[in-house]
């Protein structure tokens, strides 16, 4: 029988300890882990230099106009025009993309992933929904000038918010059913073979298990298409936003929405005598923006935080 | 009643068209004491796609016994045991042939209502899976789901089923509480309170034990024995010493390789009252696999 001995015992120790103590500064994880932080640098320094310089270029328009700069309407004068009507623009356009295209999406996406048999057709039809999410915003522009301006002028009167809100939801259609689709992909096989073991139709497994385990991450889906819905422009110039004069603001007259005034605003020439200048304007509209999307996200953010607490069942 | 003569050895498909004449043939044949049988499977084959996972298997299940299908991995028990309560009509490649007869009714006929199939043969799975609900709401939601019942009677009939599922002292401060916050084996006994709780006729259960320690395993094992004279169990499981404990008949499956393909497919190999497959088996199969040889 082998006994070890002192010496060739100590002898393996100061392997070990050599081995497990060696200096375990690797050249190439200090590489990436410096390249990785750099980049994390630049995201979030151009993130707050843009930020920063859009509210020191809004602060004139808020501080001279205040309120007026929310509730005035359009114009000629940037010292003198306000933002109400692309307020009411985007915002409409807004509830209507809530309206139209997140239960559209959601059906769809139900639909797909629960009740359409997994075969060729099924996987083609998913395969041109992802393509469709990358058209850019402009052909749907075009598509929502001769469909929802033109064929379907008696429902939305031509150029109107309604057309606006319509072309948007199906440029975001394609975000909803696919966020949709991977959130109801993601919901445990076993809550389903729970529903079903105790007899529940598929529809009711559906509704009671499926939906509410993927509403995180259907909402989360949701929120990203609102917010493209509210940044887009391209789409509002094809289907005929106004820029110039809007006294008064309707779901079935001219429209227009902030984006389209930013976009307006930052190409006229700074030149005027005022405090306030094309460029304090825009930046002011663009400030509104975003407060009008932080606002849809912390909705959000609070519907899924109240889906996510129900998941883990409390 | 046995299906020694290896089921594999029939070689014709019979796809349900000579039901008739299969079911006069088995009715010549009974020769045990068996009561009339709750299940009658007829040369059941399951397809998934091209691949054949198991073919031929003809058996009876009879009522207030507990069954247990064993056999090595891959063999199609479980598979068989998803085609009892048309769990399988949910993977779409899946392709049942043959005949399954629940009381005397087709149970792939065009007419039955799988729902209603599966809520009268009801299943416990291999992972607990109970809703992320109360522990309440767990056991309420089969009931509710043929609504007309009112709270005090559904208050009675959840107490009865967690009573029924040896949980009902572990839980009945807490019943308001989730349901994801039990153990794993409380879990379990839950899943099964929610079966008992829609009264089936029939609980399938697919490996139940398999992620749960010895213990709740034993608590588990024990309620299956109390709640035998009311309902027909039916086991899946890969552990011969449960179905030697728990099961008065046992079905051992084992798989063969196709001639073909270099798929394999599995068979039933022989089906009969536990104590003789685990004494006296008659195919060497089986007692190969029971006495621990392969597998």
């Amino acid at each position: 029988m082998p006994i070890v001995t002192d010496s060739q015992r100590s002898a393996t120790r100061t392997q070990v300890h050599q081995a497990i103590t060696q200096q375990n500064r690797h050249l190439p994880s200090i590489v990436l882990s410096v390249t990785l932080l750099v980049a994390v640098t630049f995201t979030l320094l151009t993130l707050f230099s843009l930020l920063a310089r859009i509210v020191t270029q809004a602060i004139p328009a808020f501080s001279e106009r205040g309120a007026s700069f929310l509730s005035g309407t359009i114009g000629s004068e940037p010292g003198k025009v306000g933002i109400w009507p692309g307020l009411f623009g985007s915002f409409a356009i807004g509830i209507g993309v809530l309206l139209i295209a997140v239960p559209l999406g959601i059906g769809a996406a139900i639909y797909l992933e629960e009740y359409a048999e997994q075969n060729r057709l099924n996987r083609f039809v998913v395969v041109n929904i992802r393509n469709l999410a990358g058209v850019p915003a402009v052909i749907y522009g075009v598509l929502g000038l001769i469909i929802f301006v033109g064929w379907l002028k008696p429902v939305t009167n031509g150029g109107t918010v309604v057309a606006a809100a319509l072309t948007l939801a199906i440029l975001v259609l394609p975000v909803v059913i696919i966020t949709s689709m991977e959130a109801i992909r993601a919901v445990p096989m076993g809550l389903r073979d729970a529903g079903y073991g105790v007899g529940a139709s598929r529809w009711e497994v559906t509704r009671d298990h499926v939906v509410p385990y993927a509403m995180p991450g259907i909402l989360t889906g949701t929120v990203l298409a609102l917010a493209r819905a509210l940044g887009e422009a391209a789409p509002l110039i094809m289907i005929g936003a106004i820029t110039g004069l809007l006294p008064e603001t309707s779901l079935s007259g001219k429209f227009t929405a902030i984006p389209m005034l930013i976009y307006s605003w930052s190409g006229r020439p700074d030149s005027s005598g005022g405090n306030i200048g094309w460029s304090n304007a825009a930046a002011g509209a663009g400030l509104v923006l975003l407060a009008l999307v932080l606002v849809f996200n912390v909705i959000g953010i609070f519907l899924r935080n109240h889906f996510e607490a129900k998941r883990v069942g409390t | 009643m046995s299906t020694s003569d290896s089921p594999q050895e029939s070689g014709a498909l019979g796809v349900g068209a000579d039901v008739s004449t299969s079911l006069a043939h088995e009715q010549q044949t009974k020769s045990d004491s068996m009561d009339l049988p709750i299940f009658a499977v007829r040369d059941l084959s399951v397809k998934y796609g091209e691949f054949r996972a198991v073919r031929d298997v003809t058996l009876e299940i009879s009522e207030h016994e507990i069954t247990a299908f064993i056999g090595p991995s891959g063999c199609g028990k479980t598979t068989v045991l998803r085609c009892l309560n048309r769990m399988n009509d949910f993977i779409d490649s899946a392709k049942v042939e043959g005949y399954i007869d629940y009381h005397g009714v087709d149970l792939y006929h065009e007419d039955v209502n799988p729902n209603e199939v599966r809520r009268r043969i009801g299943m416990v799975f291999q992972k607990p899976n109970p809703f992320p609900k109360s522990i309440f709401d767990n056991v309420a939601y089969g009931p509710r789901l043929t609504g007309g019942m009112s709270k005090a009677d559904l208050n009675d009939l959840v107490e009865r089923s967690l009573r029924r599922a040896a949980l009902w002292d572990e839980v009945k401060d807490r019943l308001k509480a989730s349901a994801l916050g039990l153990s794993g084996g409380q879990q379990q006994r839950l899943c099964i309170a929610r079966c008992i709780a829609v009264e089936p006729d029939v609980i399938l259960m697919d490996e139940p034990c398999s992620a749960l320690d010895p213990i709740a395993t034993a608590r588990i094992e024990d309620l299956m024995q109390e709640i035998k004279k009311d309902y027909t169990i039916i086991i899946v499981t890969h552990n011969m010493q449960q179905a030697a404990r728990v099961s008065d008949r046992t079905a051992f499956f084992t798989t063969e390789m196709n001639t073909e393909s270099d798929r394999r497919t599995g068979v039933l190999v022989e089906y009969d009252t536990t104590n003789k497959m685990f004494s006296v088996p008659s195919d060497e199969r089986t007692e190969a696999y029971v006495t621990g040889r392969f597998g």
